[in-house]
């Protein structure tokens, strides 16, 4: 029997919802109304009494003091049209599942199977609308049809039809279990379109080599004996097209690649993943020896470095590119929850202690056509700051540290980098922290959600370009809570020697995490029928292959598995026993004792071929720009603070809580108003001492267009710059590479392709050449390769982007330096050298160009630099330090002054350049390694003799005024501003959104 | 063997703030402090008549999936202790009977809040009379708010306290009564403990992002009668040291303590010399 709850508030009570929704639909489709009001309506389909019915309805479901609750009855009154949201079949509904327990504690008895509530939020629109514009509305703002339903009701509709129906979004599925047989004894084309029919984004090569590889007499002999026929299953074909993804093998990473550089001079790499990104990490740990901070590097979810002796530190960082362009709430929540799982699951396990995350969007006030199947950038917006909200938020994780990029290329595909930073102590049960092995005989364990058709061929669906048949099966919804109670269980789990190995379930699901644990013993015995399903009607690929969330995998020893199921009881979390590490040298499956996959553990790990890629570079044809300067610099910088790029992101990072867990020193938002940009977080993981974790970033996606190479320097020296500028130690300090590509391989549809493999390579070689000269190991790392739209004429490929994210470490958090300016009368100075480098810049693309003099980075310049001004914070010399980056020195000294609440009075005089500039072009400018710096007048001396000898020009005084004046190197004032002029600029563009 | 002052934390369910929480209890003095997860009191390996101060921490119970802290209110007055005669929500009773100090912080109040534990006015522990409610700018926000508490108050945590300075994280935290008798009561009897003001603390404060909610009368923080059971919005576990103050780089006469130790150590105090 199925009931219908609506909650509603009382006469008189705010709904700060309906409120909003009014606010937005004004603000961004015109619309007008006079009244939106919102219900809550829980459709609860159980075997349940009255009573217990009403004591849900009028208990947990409803606050007595603002709400009112009614059964079978609506609320809706006083509109015009209303429409319902709720989710399609399948899809997670965290607010149902609540619900449903919610219920079985008031009643003391679980629901049957089958039995579930479902939620929808019903949306009440008084005014002057059409059924039509409501249904516009619905599409476009209210609901993301591939995950939610919507229902338009015209109030006529609705007094006719006397309410609303009970509707019940159950999965109903007949399908009976069985297992198809895949012939590849088949012509080349057929094998093709196996591949594409069934979503497996295997090349012919691929599927070529699999096709002879079951033809051999030995493997069908073992088939055979194992009862499985001489064809595939469709079981073995999707593990295989899995673990050998792009995703999850990274295999244009892997490749062989024939590079020829602009002289026509040819080079073969084998593996830019070998020769770079692990060379450049060899190189560094050899170089430092024993200073070498590395535990654990590229073998695990995330990587480790040493914090201290007793603690080490984890730190992973994820893209959701695809799932966020097609459901951006769910795809971003799925990725911060996702990337939590990565870091928890390091080692033995370990504490989250903060996340990051870093967009890159097109621009929210975009206002062109929108090509077929994208999604509004605002829509992007939003739903992705609050995936990431909610997902960090509920999850009591700060978030500490990100950054929003614009650029118009980004509407092709929004970027959503999720990183998670972990604490594990060194040494867990005598063994290091970092390290774990599953056992022959160790029960393989599932632990926290169920498996759903949620997120089947993600791990196929994101090594694809965004097309017209993108499955939504792809996207997922996250669940915070389910996850928070799983790794609350796990830590206790870890702490009691419960478990040998942890592994997380994403992309590719048990198929992965299994396969991979079972590298440790060389085979596995996993029963798919005992996997714990959210509806019945999944084949048995499917529950292998599944995405669905907040799962992860465990090696149980055998005489430890009825503590560890006990414990996951008491604890309200699902564990469930699905068979066994053993050494067969096998990944076999079975579903009610038949076996579905047979497959040799070799083959499926190291079978894929190798690609082959083709990289032709080609120098970048720009030129630099001539134009004048401009009349009223004033203008200018106010133009440029309050650029996309530049301006203030404090509305978003106020929704993020980044101060839970009581660690943080440096905040976000830092200065006297606690409003200015910090350049990187500090926070204090341990209360017993003060050593303290800095994590900062760098991406710069804009030199791309001219050249990758710079690109990729000056996002590590950014990442380093930002680092370096609160404190942090830059000998103790790792990276992590995230790496999102257009599509780097060529073909007919993709003649760029040679190109941008080229800029692949040359993006790897700078991260070699600056990770080594900065005494920098990258520890983890990811790439995501397929980053572009591709529907009918209209392609749109991303900028080359990497995200470069650091980690390290400060002596003692209290020598910490924020960027606001503190106190009149300190001194102005400026580190580093300025070179007329514009190419890329804010600057040239507000007076539209691009331009050619890309910033270029000096590492044992930079390197120099970032050591004295570590020393010159232990000695306490600095009282502000803020990097220069998009804007140069003129956007760094608003932003320092009206941090601080301070005027300042400057003198571009002081300056040491490389060359003679134009005041505009040296304000604007945005050669890397440098810092603006003030300094208190009795520290002057000590703090100028310590950078003697490399450049540091004095420029000027913080002022006690509000004063922003500026003058030009000819004396004469450029520019006579306030500092609340210009943060009003820096403050407007995204303050509403 | 000298007689302790016992700190109970809990946790569990979507319960974030409870090492911070405990850290405090620490800091302000108390003897023996267990982060104790509701699952283990549901399982009756614990007990709450084994402590004298119970902690209701921040975080998102159940995700305050049904509203804030609803499904976790639900569940302490619902479910059942294992192997034991009655509910959880009968320890708390208990508990409140024998004079011992409950204190709830963010979800914690919301949760105390849903349950009826506060303000229960003349004693009706169970009623609830007053809400927490979605903010007025419809988002979860994460700022710095000062503080003014009321010196009449009965409250036990904020004796000899005035000003504070303490962070707000919520997306619920505008306080709501039911009636304007209760608003009424509320200040006769000094229930409302602490109040939003302006950045200077002169006086409460309706304007926004002063109030960050929208709180009537600009409550952000109420006590029961007895004023042994407290709750607040802002989060006093977050600034326990002078390196938690969002200024401290730039106001060097800060005090290396936070003033968020106050309110624990007056617990704490209050505890030693009534109940042991």
């Amino acid at each position: 029997m199925a009931w219908r709850i609506e909650i509603g508030l009382k006469k008189g009570s705010r709904d700060a919802r309906g409120d909003r929704v009014r606010r937005e639909l004004e603000q961004h489709f015109g619309l007008c109304l006079e009244d939106v009001r919102t219900l809550d309506v829980y459709t609860v389909d159980a075997n349940l009494t009255d009573d217990e019915l009403a004591a849900a309805a009028q208990g947990p479901f409803c606050d007595p003091v603002i709400q009112e609750a009614s059964i079978n009855r609506s609320l809706a009154t006083d509109f015009d049209v209303l429409v319902e949201v709720g989710f399609r079949p399948g899809v997670t509904d965290n607010v149902g599942r609540t619900a449903r327990e919610a219920i079985q504690h008031l009643t003391g008895r679980p629901f049957a199977p089958g039995e579930a509530v479902y939620t929808s939020v019903q949306y009440l629109l008084k005014g002057n609308l059409t059924k039509e514009q409501a249904h516009k509305v619905a599409a476009d703002y209210l609901a993301n049809e591939l995950i939610q339903t919507c229902l338009v009701v015209s109030r006529a509709e609705f007094d006719s039809q006397s309410g609303m129906q009970v509707r019940i979004p159950k999965v109903t599925s007949g399908a009976s279990v069985h297992i198809d047989e895949v012939d590849l004894d088949v012509a080349d084309a057929v094998l093709l379109e196996i591949s594409r029919e069934r979503m497996l984004a295997l090349s012919l090569r691929e599927m070529q080599k699999i096709k002879s590889y079951f033809a051999q007499k030995e493997v069908i002999d073992t088939r055979r004996r194992v009862g499985l026929g001489d064809k595939l299953t469709d079981a073995e074909l999707e593990a295989l097209a899995q673990t050998w993804s792009e995703h999850c093998k990274h295999k244009i990473f892997s490749s062989r690649i024939d590079y020829q550089d602009e002289t026509g001079t040819s080079e073969t790499i084998d593996s830019i993943f070998k020769t770079y990104v692990v060379g450049a990490t060899e190189a560094v740990r050899k170089k430092k020896g024993e200073r070498d901070i590395c535990l654990s590097v590229f073998k695990d979810n995330a990587g480790v470095i040493r914090f201290n002796d007793d603690w080490s530190l984890v730190f992973k960082v994820e893209t959701h590119n695809s799932p966020s362009a097609l459901d951006p709430y769910g795809g971003a929540l799925t990725g911060i929850v996702g990337v939590n799982r990565d870091s928890f699951g390091t080692g033995q396990g370990a504490s989250l202690l903060f996340n990051t995350d870093v967009f890159c969007f097109a621009s929210p006030f975009f206002e062109d056509e929108l090509p077929p199947r994208l999604l509004h950038p605002r829509r992007i917006f939003e739903g992705v700051v609050s995936g990431v909200e909610h997902g960090g938020n509920k999850s009591g994780i700060p978030t500490v540290n990100g950054s929003i990029v614009f650029h118009p290329r980004f509407l092709g595909k929004p970027l959503v980098y999720c990183g998670t930073g972990a604490i594990m102590p060194a040494v867990i049960n005598g063994k290091p922290g970092h390290e774990k092995m599953s056992h022959k005989g160790d029960r393989i364990v599932m632990v926290g959600g169920r498996i759903g058709k949620d997120g089947i061929h993600g791990a196929t669906f994101s090594s694809e370009e965004l097309h017209e048949g993108s499955p939504v099966t792809a996207v997922q919804i996250g669940d915070p809570i389910t996850q928070r109670r799983m790794f609350d269980f796990l830590l206790i789990a870890r702490d009691r020697g419960l478990y040998n190995s942890i592994t997380d379930n994403g992309a590719g699901g048990l198929s992965s995490s299994v396969g991979e644990m079972a590298e440790d013993t060389g085979g596995f015995e996993l029963h798919l029928d005992c996997c714990p399903l959210k509806y019945s009607g999944l084949q048995p690929w499917e529950i292998l292959i599944s995405e669905a969330q907040e799962r992860m995998t465990l090696a149980v020893p055998p005489d430890k598995i009825a503590e560890f199921l006990q414990l996951a009881r008491d604890m309200e979390v699902e564990a469930t026993d699905l068979g066994e590490f053993t050494d067969s040298g096998y990944f076999h499956c079975l579903y009610e004792g038949r076996t579905v996959t047979y497959l040799e553990m070799d083959f499926l790990h190291n079978g894929v071929p190798q690609m082959q890629v083709e990289a032709r570079w080609q120098t970048c044809t720009a030129s630099e720009p001539e134009f004048p300067p401009p009349a009223d610099l004033a203008a200018t910088l106010c133009a440029m603070l309050g650029r996309l790029n530049i301006c203030s992101k404090e509305s978003v990072v106020r929704r993020y809580d980044h101060e839970v867990k009581a660690g943080s020193v440096i905040k976000p938002l830092t200065g006297i108003d606690n409003d200015g940009p910090s350049d990187a977080a500090v926070i204090r993981p341990l209360s017993d001492t003060f050593e303290g974790v800095v994590v900062a970033h760098g991406i710069c996606p804009r030199y791309s267009d001219i050249d990758s190479y710079h690109m990729m320097a000056n996002a590590v020296d950014e990442a380093l710059r930002n680092y370096v500028a609160v404190g942090g130690d830059v000998e103790h300090v790792a990276g992590l590479d995230n790496f999102c590509w257009c599509d780097p391989i060529r073909s007919e549809k993709n003649p760029e392709g040679a190109y941008k493999a080229a800029q692949l390579v040359r993006t790897n070689k700078a991260l070699y050449d600056y990770c080594v000269a900065f005494e920098v190991p990258l520890i983890s790392g990811k790439d995501s390769m397929k980053n572009d739209y591709q529907i009918g004429a209209t392609k749109i490929s991303i900028p080359p982007t990497v995200l470069f994210s650091v980690i390290g470490k400060i002596n003692d958090v209290r020598r910490a330096v924020s960027m606001d300016v503190k106190q009149a009368g300190d001194l102005v100075y400026l580190l580093g050298r300025t070179r007329p480098e514009l190419g890329g810049s804010e600057y040239y693309d507000l007076c539209g160009f691009l331009g050619r003099s890309v910033p270029e980075v000096d590492a044992a310049y930079a390197r120099n630099l970032f050591t004295l001004i570590n020393r010159a914070q232990q000695e306490g010399l600095i009282a502000s330090c803020h990097d220069l980056s998009d804007g140069g020195l003129g956007v760094a000294l608003a932003e320092s002054a009206f941090a601080g609440g301070l005027g300042l009075e400057i003198d571009l005089g002081g300056i040491t350049a490389a060359e003679a500039m134009r005041d505009d072009l040296l304000l604007f400018s945005e050669t890397p390694s440098r810092f603006l710096v003030t300094v208190r007048p009795e520290n002057h001396r000590r703090f100028e003799s310590l950078f003697s000898r490399t450049d540091v020009s004095e420029i000027g005084n913080v002022l006690s005024n509000s004063h922003f004046i500026i003058k030009g190197r000819n004396g004469e004032a450029l520019i006579r501003s306030d500092i609340h002029t210009l943060k009003q600029a820096w403050q407007a563009p995204l303050k509403g959104l | 063997m000298a007689k302790k002052v016992r700190a109970i934390i809990i946790s569990g369910n979507g319960v974030n703030c409870e090492q911070e929480m405990a850290l405090a209890c620490r800091r302000g003095g108390a003897d023996v402090v267990d982060i104790v997860h509701i699952g283990e009191l549901l399982a009756g390996r614990a007990q709450l008549e084994d402590y004298h101060f119970l902690n209701f921490p921040g975080g998102f119970l159940d995700g305050d999936d049904l509203g804030s802290a609803k499904a976790g209110a639900n569940r302490i007055l619902h479910a059942a202790v294992r192997d034991r005669e009655g509910r959880l929500a009968e320890q708390v009773q208990a508990f409140i009977a024998d004079k011992k100090l409950i204190i709830g912080v963010c979800n914690g109040f919301q949760l105390m809040v849903k349950m009826g534990l506060l303000p229960a006015l003349e004693g009706r522990y169970g009623d609830q009379s007053v809400t927490l409610t979605f903010n007025d700018c419809g988002r979860f926000e994460d700022r710095w708010t000062s503080l003014k508490v009321d010196p009449a108050s009965p409250c036990v945590y904020t004796r000899g306290l005035e000003n504070l300075y303490f962070p707000v994280r919520h997306g619920e935290g505008k306080f709501v009564v039911r009636s304007s008798e209760v608003l009424d009561q509320l200040e006769e009897k000094h229930l409302a403990v602490l109040k939003y003001t302006d950045p200077d603390f002169q006086a409460p404060t309706m304007e926004y992002p002063f109030n960050p909610n929208g709180s009537v009368g600009a409550v952000a923080g109420i006590c029961d009668e007895s004023g042994r059971l407290f709750g607040l919005m802002p989060h006093p576990e977050a600034y326990l040291y002078r390196t938690h103050h969002p200024r401290w780089t730039r106001e060097p006469d800060l005090g290396e303590e936070g003033m968020g130790v106050g309110i624990f150590r007056n617990a704490v105090e209050y505890i030693r010399s009534t109940l042991l």
